[in-house]
């Protein structure tokens, strides 16, 4: 992947590299572009880069090698207090001994901004996230998700193109998260700002960004849009990190164009869409999303390879039922169904044959 | 829900066990703040018996002893208890400032047993207190009056020393014939009597006490500024170096405490005498000729960087302490909201940690107010601090009660700053670690 600047590239890595021992790279040649008024994601497990990559974007770690550019200037050398991006950071970071207006009040006032103005925009930062009320008031009066809106306001008081948000909401329970991904999703499309967000919670990168890089070792693993990302994952990594994932394990049998024929270790035929294959007898993990999994054969795709499957349990879940499958010797394959009316009953020890549509089962590299 | 966006903002009222006079019962309808002072008290006096071994030994080794010597400051019986007759008729006569024939046959008799008890020393002491050089009179007239005293009283006593008719001797006789006394402040504070009672100031060759009080707090506030300025960068490397090189910096700063004080103190002895490793080196250096050596020991800078290092841990500890819990994103948010280092320092960093710096001025502060034995080494005579004064009057004078005096007017000065103190920052925002 190289990140090709273009026209509307607002925020772009070229070649970046980051080491903090001169032993070990923890970013490895990083290229990302960034559009005007996008809202990009770095999704990964701790240790990734993700958060390295943001605090070289904030002016916070130098990059020891590549170019940062920020609307088309290079800023390596600006330090973080003239880049002029707002950041909201995980444990929200308000001044415990100002108010929650002094707060806001104190990127207007290093800017050098008069009292009126400064009332003014504070007034209209706090009105924007539902907090006048709570001016002078001190930050450790405030709920997680008060102070959360709190630190939303600030990053955004003093007009910034560019906010970064480092696991902002990684402190809330899970209730009050989802209502905040949603706040600052409807934030980022009113006021038209890029945001780069960082976070480890897949569920929180699906449903808020524009386009979600993936990184793990230092690398970008995949940069798309939640639905490919989910839908076609281009390596097992991405596959096992985004949602719930079934690894087959197996070697290609037959390969044409992205069409393959993969034999499980047990000897099983199934068919699977080839995306990081290059020759037949390669090995490859193959990998099927436990949704699309089907084991009735009305609802089988027509000449879809079908195997045997043993029910192990399976567990009510509400809306939907989950079942755990021993397929190929592997007893840890997932399968989600419907709860409709009428479901057919699943028990333990039961054997039952399912099958996919070849689209849905993604042959590639062996983990 | 008030909020419907932010369920936390949501109160849940438990309106049960409401009456109508707006008191909280139990279901049985108790007062529920009786049956929970009831629940609690069960745990409460477990917790008591748990702290009274140490409550007893803080009693016994510190509250009395303290209370003891501060009594002694307002009390001292030298004088009363051995001359009990001659007490006795000063209390009869409250007005009358010249002796009669009965007041000096009391001081006759008076003297004469106190002569032969051997008690004659304290009764001299007791009054030597208020007008130097009068220890002798007593003792010489103790021993004349061991052969027995022949009336008339008067002309007898005159005879011995002229200076029994002095009317100064006969009003601090009066003073001390009361065992309570606020001489002794009076004193600490450079104030004396004079004859007819009245409170002046003392002669001006004997002014010593109020100067070095003033000298005492002046010294112990610059060494806390040098503590903080020296300490504070420290504290702050501690708390931001990664933790191998920090727990050897911390290893460099406790090493004093494992070092004897009387060694540290001499090794600035041996650095800063005149021909000591420092000058030695300006000399070498050109900086001074070789008969310019500084004089840096022996006064009130060698009390100032002895004590200044002496201290300096209980300046770096608590702010350490404070300094680790602050999380630096919040300077970097200063950096993100467009603040230069140095306005994200002022603004943000330094503010948060007042807590720290409050708790280590204050201790070192404190410290340094009662610092005895490094001024004591170091000091000279200009570098003396009212801790050695007090320390004299224990070990050299023997006057316990000036000593005490002057130990409950340090505590008074000690207490009136802590007050301000907690007037100005608030205790509650003191952080010892």
């Amino acid at each position: 992947m190289t990140a090709q600047p273009g026209n509307d590239a607002f925020v772009v890595f070229d070649h970046v590299q980051k080491s903090y021992d001169g032993q070990t790279l923890v970013v490895k040649d990083l290229n990302l572009s960034i559009g005007k008024g996008e809202f990009l994601t770095m999704l990964g497990p701790s240790g990734s880069g993700k958060t390295t990559c943001l605090m070289m974007l904030a002016g916070f770690e130098t990059a020891t090698h590549g170019e940062i550019l920020l609307d088309g200037k290079n800023i390596n050398d600006v330090p973080p207090h003239k880049r002029g991006i707002g950041m909201v950071f995980q444990n929200y970071a308000l001044f415990p001994h100002m108010t929650v207006g002094e707060n806001l009040s104190f990127p207007l006032e290093v800017r050098g901004m008069s009292k009126s103005e400064r009332e003014e925009r504070v007034t209209r930062a706090l009105d924007m996230v539902q907090m006048g009320k709570f001016k002078n008031r001190r930050p450790a009066q405030l709920s997680g998700g008060q102070q959360q809106r709190i630190a939303l306001a600030r990053a955004l008081v003093f007009d910034p193109k560019l906010v970064l948000m480092d696991e902002p909401l990684g402190a809330l329970d899970k209730q009050l998260r989802e209502h905040m991904q949603f706040e600052i999703k409807a934030l980022h499309d009113r006021l038209g700002i890029t945001v780069v967000y960082v976070t480890h919670d897949q569920g929180e990168a699906l449903t808020m960004s524009d386009r979600i890089a993936v990184f793990n070792d230092g690398r970008i693993q995949q940069l798309a849009p939640p639905p490919s990302l989910y839908e076609q994952p281009e390596n097992s990594f991405v596959a096992g990190f985004i949602g719930e994932n079934n690894a087959l394990r197996g070697t290609i049998q037959e390969l044409q164009g992205d069409k393959a024929l993969v034999r499980l270790t047990n000897g099983e035929l199934i068919d699977a869409t080839a995306v990081n294959i290059r020759e037949r007898g390669q090995e490859t993990t193959v990998s099927i999303r436990p949704e699309r999994v089907e084991f009735k054969p009305e609802l089988m795709p027509r000449d879809a390879h079908t195997i045997e499957a043993k029910v192990r349990d399976v567990v009510y879940m509400g809306d939907i039922l989950r079942a755990r499958l021993c397929v190929a010797g592997q007893d840890d394959f997932v399968m989600k169904y419907r709860n409709t009316l009428g479901q057919v009953k699943l028990s333990p020890g039961q054997s039952i044959r399912i099958g996919w549509h070849p689209e849905d089962a993604r042959a590639l590299d062996p983990v | 829900m008030s909020n419907p966006l932010d369920p936390h903002a949501a109160i849940v009222t438990e309106a049960a066990g409401l009456d109508q006079g707006g008191m909280l019962r139990t279901a049985d309808g108790q007062p529920l703040a009786k049956a929970l002072a009831r629940s609690s008290r069960r745990a409460r006096r477990r917790a008591f018996f748990l702290v009274l071994p140490l409550l007893a030994f803080v009693l016994l080794t510190f509250v009395l002893p303290i209370g003891q010597m501060l009594m002694r400051s307002v009390k001292n019986d030298g004088f009363s208890a051995y001359m009990p007759q001659l007490s006795a008729w000063f209390e009869a006569n409250p007005d009358v400032t010249e002796p009669d024939d009965a007041a000096w046959a009391a001081l006759a008799a008076d003297l004469e047993a106190s002569a032969k008890d051997r008690t004659i020393g304290i009764v001299g002491t007791r009054i030597n207190y208020e007008i130097p050089g009068t220890r002798s009179l007593f003792t010489s007239a103790g021993r004349k009056a061991r052969g027995g005293i022949e009336p008339p009283y008067r002309e007898a006593m005159l005879d011995m020393d002229e200076e029994w008719g002095d009317p100064k001797l006969w009003g601090v006789m009066r003073q001390a014939s009361d065992p309570y006394t606020a001489n002794f402040y009076l004193a600490a504070m450079d104030r004396t009597r004079d004859e007819a009672g009245n409170i002046v100031l003392a002669p001006e060759e004997q002014r010593i006490y109020l100067h070095l009080f003033l000298r005492t707090f002046w010294l112990s506030l610059i060494i806390t500024g040098t503590t903080f300025l020296l300490g504070f960068p420290i504290a702050h490397l501690l708390a931001t170096l990664p933790m191998r090189q920090s727990n050897l910096l911390m290893i460099l700063v406790l090493l004093p405490f494992w070092t004897s004080l009387l060694v540290r103190t001499t090794a600035w002895m041996v650095l800063l005498q005149q021909q000591g490793v420092v000058n030695d080196v300006f000399v070498w250096l050109g900086l001074i000729g070789d008969g310019q050596r500084l004089q840096m020991i022996y006064n009130q800078t060698g009390t100032i960087i002895a004590m200044t290092h002496i201290l300096l841990p209980f300046m770096i500890l608590p702010l350490y302490s404070v300094m680790r819990t602050i999380n630096p994103s919040y300077v970097r948010a200063a950096r993100s909201l467009g603040a230069t280092s140095w306005t994200a320092f002022r603004r943000i960093y330094f503010p948060q940690t007042l807590p720290g710096l409050g708790a280590g001025a204050l201790l070192v502060f404190i410290l340094a107010v009662g610092y005895y034995i490094t001024p004591a080494l170091v000091g000279g005579s200009s570098g003396q601090l009212i801790s050695n004064l007090i320390a004299m009057h224990m070990t050299q004078t023997l006057n316990w009660s000036m000593a005490a005096a002057l130990a409950a007017m340090l505590l008074g000065g000690v207490l009136i700053l802590y007050w301000v103190y907690d007037r100005l920052v608030g205790i509650d925002n003191l952080k010892l670690g």
